[in-house]
Formats: structure tokens, sequence, C-alpha cells
């Protein structure tokens, strides 16, 4: 097995990230791997920002990771994706989704939101953007945008080969199984 | 097969294996989801949620001397709340085992203080243990009911929040049904007068020393030998940290049983390595320990006291090393702070509030707690739970006393009410107060997650519980002056403050309406009903006043090309408080 692997998943509350790390994980336990996760509850949910944490390997310690040590980012809103970049690897990966969410002061004139946070986050390392929201719209729920991102993120980190289709009918609700297994494949073809 | 845990759905499970038949909590991130879990998942498992941590203690205290095992859960705060009857406990010893948790929030990620409550283990004489991930949180909590028995001891399994909250597998194990001990009347251990608590002093110190044998042999202590040239002492999650800075290069006395330390393993292993760390998050409760053996050690000297620790400082303290970092500029972007939500009915009295002159506010714990921000910049004062009527109450006889002209208004919750503010208030109550008291009634425990509490109607699982009314336990408390009030209706608001202010004695104002983010009960929809209709800005009549943006609701956005207010139609709550703050009308229901 190779070395432990570090991934960032950060976005708003609420928009589905612990969901994604859950899956995430749960196709990497059936396939062998060590795995810690961390999250954080309580004030961060009333609309702040949000982050998980995924680690996993043959032996994993430390459940959370310092800054500059993530693999890759997956960034569920493009100016989080600036706000954690420092936490990838000088030669990392970072995947966003298109999507800006306004935070109070901006949406309060009290500050600008940085419209070209992407510019900024493709200056400094090798990113790929996704338009996860509209391809989820497109396949029915925009609530999938979680699992198009899902997608992406397993391509980027060549776990292609382990059985998604098990860990996605192991988290999300049987109603909802097919249109989240286009997600997935939507995400993991995407460019 | 393994399964992946968080720390506290593996402290529920380890309470299950151990054939728990009592849990009571109060809900505290990051303690929480050990009490869900096991009502979701544990049903043999009789739980409840107690209106503070001290009722949850004595209740456990209960079970576990009418012999069946017993737990309680809290967040470290809490654990000051349910001192009381700890420190007695430790006296009188158990008869069922008693394990209870104490989740304490290195860090500040949810807290007011980032106190260590380690050093609660040493002061009240009982066991106690530290597991570094959710394995041995939930082995720790089987263990711990073991240890609980075989030495008449309350044991607390101390957690902190990256174990509650990180996620980790965890092999099972196999389910211990327990049998209700015979309860014995027996004045010398379940009756702690002076007389008799005298006794149980000396018994307790026997059963402290035998303790202290334990932790010499016990395998919840033990040595990882490697490379010897650095030596690491460590506990908890620090333990994890550790390993990931020094991996095989360091060895490491890795210590589970830390009530009563091992001076014998500490003194050997000391004597095999080169170079002796102490790596704790927090205080330095082991280094002390170290220290006054006698041995040689580094730890707070180089490691911060304060925060939460993790591998790059540990890197950065004893290694010097810094992590090569992506360079950029940060100053580009705009903060994301925690808000209240759109269609919060704490919003609209808290900007009720914010505008009264000559007046001091004092809140509470809960989401309120976000009521000193902008644009509401309501608050000044905050402390703990419970103290948003006693603070007040002695603020005032200060400011009357030297003639002031401030009133001071308190705030808390409904669930807060119920945990401590029911004393506070009838402290004001008593002492002839003239404050002004709100209880801010969401029908719902918010912050934490919506669990529910004595005015809720509902008990933790779901069952239906007594209908007990705020406005009731009010008056009985021997206040005359109670308003109750929807707060989405800012004029009556403005009215109950307003005779509130001119009324000399305490008085008591009632905000009832729900959390804007509960999934409302039978009860709910039929006394309050649900809006769905969203609101929307009139650009005709919008004049770019900013008046609707003081309410702080996140779904109103203020264009400033334009110079116009907008209101996200899929943000908007329907609540309508932002169209009573319109000078020009412009807000309205959006038309179908």
């Amino acid at each position: 097995m190779p070395e432990v692997k570090n991934v960032v998943l950060c976005g708003v509350g609420g928009q589905g990230t612990i969901l994604a790390s859950k899956i995430l994980t749960t196709g990497l336990i059936d396939a062998g791997y060590d795995v810690k996760m961390s999250e954080i509850h309580g004030m961060s949910q009333r609309g702040g920002s949000v982050t998980t944490q995924v680690r996993y390997g043959e032996k994993v310690y430390s459940p959370i990771i310092g800054k500059g040590a993530a693999d890759v980012l997956v960034a569920f809103e493009k100016m989080e994706a600036l706000r954690y970049l420092d936490d990838v690897k000088p030669g990392g990966f970072v995947i966003v989704n298109d999507q800006e969410i306004p935070s109070l002061p901006t949406l309060q004139g009290a500050c600008a939101y940085p419209h070209d946070a992407l510019d900024r986050v493709k200056e400094k390392v090798n990113t790929q953007v996704i338009e996860a929201a509209g391809i989820a719209q497109e396949l029915g729920n925009i609530k999938a945008a979680n699992v198009v991102l899902l997608g992406a993120m397993v391509k980027a980190l060549g776990l292609g080969d382990l059985d998604w289709d098990k860990a996605l009918a192991a988290c999300v609700k049987p109603q909802f199984l097919e249109m989240n297994r286009k997600a997935f494949q939507a995400g993991f073809q995407a460019e | 097969m393994k399964h992946i845990l968080s720390g506290n759905e593996a402290v529920a499970r380890g309470a299950y294996e151990a054939g728990v038949s009592f849990a009571s909590a109060y809900p505290g991130t990051p303690s929480t989801e050990i009490l869900e879990e096991i009502s979701a998942k544990y049903k043999d498992i009789c739980s409840e949620w107690a209106p503070n941590e001290k009722v949850a203690m004595e209740a456990a205290i209960g079970a576990s001397f009418m012999g069946g095992r017993s737990m309680a859960a809290m967040k470290m705060v809490g654990v000051n709340v349910a001192a009381d009857p700890l420190f007695t406990f430790a006296y009188t010893g158990v008869n069922g085992g008693m394990v209870f948790i104490s989740a304490d929030d290195p860090g500040l990620h949810s807290s007011q203080n980032e106190q260590d409550n380690r050093y609660y283990a040493r002061g009240a004489r009982i066991a106690m243990l530290e597991p570094s991930d959710s394995q041995e949180a939930k082995d720790m909590m089987v263990e711990g009911f073991r240890i609980s028995e075989e030495f008449d001891v309350p044991v607390m399994l101390r957690m902190t929040t990256r174990v509650c909250h990180s996620k980790s597998l965890v092999e099972f194990g196999e389910v211990q049904p327990q049998e209700k001990k015979p309860f014995v009347r027996d004045l010398t251990k379940y009756n702690p007068v002076p007389a008799m608590a005298k006794l149980m002093h000396a018994s307790l110190e026997k059963r402290m020393a035998r303790l202290q044998a334990f932790t010499e042999e016990t395998p919840l202590n033990r040595m990882e030998m490697h490379d010897t040239a650095i030596g690491v002492i460590t506990s908890g999650v620090a333990y994890t940290y550790a390993r990931e800075v020094f991996g095989d290069s360091a060895s490491y006395l890795k210590l589970g049983f830390t009530s009563h330390l091992p001076e014998k393993l500490i003194r050997e292993f000391a004597s095999k390595v080169d170079k002796l760390y102490v790596i704790e998050e927090l205080e330095p409760y082991l280094e002390e320990h170290v220290r006054m053996l006698g041995i040689a050690c580094t730890g707070k000297a180089l490691i911060p006291r304060e925060g939460e620790l993790n591998p790059d400082i540990i890197r950065r303290a004893l290694l010097g090393e810094e992590p090569e970092l992506i360079e950029y500029d940060k100053s580009v972007l705009a903060p994301r702070p925690p808000t209240f939500c759109a269609g919060c009915p704490h919003a609209g009295f808290f900007y009720e509030l914010g505008k009264l002159k000559d007046v001091i506010l004092v809140g509470d714990i809960g989401c309120y707690a976000l009521s000193g921000n902008p644009p509401l910049n309501a608050k000044d004062i905050a402390l703990c739970m419970g103290a948003g009527f006693s603070v007040p109450h002695g603020g005032q006889k200060v400011i009357d006393k030297f003639g002031g002209k401030e009133r001071i208004i308190g705030v808390m919750g409904d669930s807060t009410f119920f945990h401590t503010g029911m004393n506070s208030l009838l402290e004001a109550a008593y002492n002839r107060s003239r404050i002004i008291m709100c209880i801010v009634d969401n029908r719902t425990t918010g912050m934490t997650g919506h669990q529910e509490n004595p005015g809720s109607g509902y008990v933790l699982g779901g069952g239906k519980a007594n209908d007990i009314s705020i406005p009731e336990i009010v008056k009985a408390l021997g206040i005359s002056f109670i308003r109750t009030v929807d707060p989405m209706d800012l004029a009556a608001v403005r009215t109950a403050l307003k005779e509130a202010m001119a009324y000399d004695g305490p008085a008591v104002i009632v905000t009832r309406y729900p959390c804007a983010l509960k999934k409302y009960s039978p009860e709910d929809l039929a006394e309050f009903g649900r809006n769905t209709v969203p609101y929307t800005v009139d650009t005709e009549k919008c004049i770019g006043c900013k008046s609707c943006m003081k309410l702080g609701c996140p779904a109103i956005r203020f264009d400033g090309e334009k110079k116009l207010a907008q209101i996200d139609g899929n943000a908007c709550a329907c609540c309508g408080v932002c169209a009573q703050l319109c000078p020009k009308d412009a807000i309205g229901k959006e038309e179908k």
C-alpha cells in the first residue's frame, strides 16, 4: 500500500461535504485501507465555512493534518478554495466547484467577494474546475453536486478501481442511488 | 469486520457492550452525539436528556446505587456544574459501575473556555481514562466499567473534540449483559454525614492506593520502544500527533490510565531514552508529575498551553521545522462567520434590543451568542450557562447604588432557562431586582442541533413529555410582570420592551417561536403554521436606505451598484420580519 494520502474537503455549511467524505471513507475501508476522518461540528454549521479531512494508507495515526500537507483539496465553493489553498502541498491538486456563495459581510456590503478567487488559485496550483451544480441539475437534482465532486476527487486520487457502486449504495437512499451513480460518473469523467 | 465510528459513536457502542442500564446527559458540543447514538441504536439502554449536567450526574449516581451500570455525558464546562455530586460520589463509591464522559474542547471550537478537565480526576480522587481514537474510546468504556466496579470508584472518560468528532476504525466486542446488583442499606457507604464521611474518606484513600498499584500493571499504560535517542511521554489524541511527527525515530510511553501515573514505568522509560519530551494538549498535567519525580523533561517550555495541538505545532516546537507552503495574498478573502439563519426568531428580537438606549445587554450560551456581532451589535456581556439573569442582577445593584441610569437586560434561551437559568431568575425575583429578563423560547435546543428539552413537549427518542410552561414557572418563581410575545411581530416586541422598561421591578418577557431549522412537531404546526411564500423587494419603491440590512438576514443582499436591496427567494424563510423594517413598504410577498 502507498504512503498515507491526505484529502481536504472545504465548503459552506449545508453543501454536503460530510456525505461526500463518508462515501469516500466507505470505499476506502472496503478496499482495506486504514482511514481517519475529522470534522468539526458546532458554531461552524450556522453558515460558516466548514472543512473535513480524510487520511488513508496502511496505518494512519493523526486524524488531522497541518498546513501544506494535503495531496488533494476539494473546494465546494470558490472563495473557500482560496481560503484553504495553503492546506495544499506545493505541487498538489485542487478541484473547485464553480460556485460562489456570498458570506454575510459581502451581502451587507461590508467587504467585497473576491470574484477572481479561482484565477488566484489557478495561478498557484494545478486546478480542475467543475460545474458540479450545473451537472447535478441536468441529472435531476442539484443536491447531487457533492457526488459529482466526489467522482472527480476519486479520479484525482487514482482510486477508480475501488468499488464505488457499493460505497454509494451503502451511503445514499435507494431511491436516489441511480441518480447519484450518474453524478459520480459525470464527475469521474469531467475534464 | 471493522466499522468506521466517531469517538462519540464508539463511546455509545462501548456502553452497549458493557451492559449499561441508564444513560443521562445535557447536550453540549463536542459530547452531544453520545446520547443521540445510544437513543437511536441501543434501545436496551434507558437514555435521557437531563435539564443540566448536575442532574444528569445525580440520576446516573442513583442508577449506580440501585445496582445498574450507568453513565453520564457532558462537555467540559458541564463537569463544573456536576462537580458537587461528583466529589462526594468519590467518597461513597459505586454499586453498579459508573463512567462519565468529559468532552473537552481544546481550541474552543464551540466553547467559552478551554479548561483541562484532567485536573478533576486528581481533585475529586476518581479514576480517569484518556482514549486516543475511536477504538480506544470503545474499549475504554468497557474497561472503565470493570475498573469502576473492581475499585469501587467513579470513572471519568476524558475525551477531546478531535477524539469525539474524528472517525476511525473500530472492531466490536461481545456484549456483556449485566444483572442488577442488590441494593443493601449501608449508612457507612451511602450516607455521607460527617461521622460517616470521615470513614469514607479513609476508605477512599485505600481505594486510591490500590489504583496506584493498578496503574503500574495495566496495559492501558505501555512503552513502545523504537529508536531511543528521543523518548515521548504522551496521552490522548496527542499520542497520534507525536507518532505522526516522530514515527519510529522515537520511543513512546503511551498513557491511557492517567488519574494515577505509573511512577515505576515512567522512571524505567526515562532511563532508557536520551532526551525526554512530554507531549500533551493544554495544561502540563503529565509534565508536572514527571518533574515531581525529579526527572528532567521538556514540554510546555516549547509547546504552547493554549489552543488545540496538531502535528505542525509539535514539529515547529521540537524540531524547528516549518512546512513548505503555497504563498499567496489572503487579504482579499472575505470573512465567513457563522450567522443567524434566515427566519431565525432571535434576529428581529435582538434588532429591537440593540436599538435601546442606556441599556446593557447580557446574553447567555446558545445561538444568540452571535447577537453581539454586526450588524445587530446587541449583546455586551456573556459568561456561562444560566448567568444571563444573575450577572444582570448583581450589575444592576451596583449601577443603582451609584445612581447610574443604565438598565440591564438579560437574555437566555429555553433550554438554558431550564438548565440553570431558573435559579438565576429566582435570585432576581427574591432579591427584588429591577432587571428585565428575556427568555427566547425557540421550542428546541438550537445550537447543539435540536435536542428536546423540558419545554419542547418531547423526550430523547421522540416520546411525548409532560407539557411544561415557561410563563407558569416564571409566575411560580415570584414574578408578576410577564409578557409573552411573538418575536416575529416587532411592534409587539417594542410594546413589551417599553412596558418592561417602565416597570420598577423584575420583569420577564418570553418570546415563543420555533427555530428556523427545527423540524416542526404537529403541535408546532398547529400553533405557528408555515409561511411558504417568499418575500421580494419592489425595486420601484426601494430607496436603498439599508434599513432591512440591519437584521443581518443571510437571504438579503445589498446591490452596491444599483443601490437596492435584493431578497434571494430560495434562501428566504418567508418570515416577513424584514418587511417590518422597511420605511417605504417596498418589501412584500412574492406574487404567484
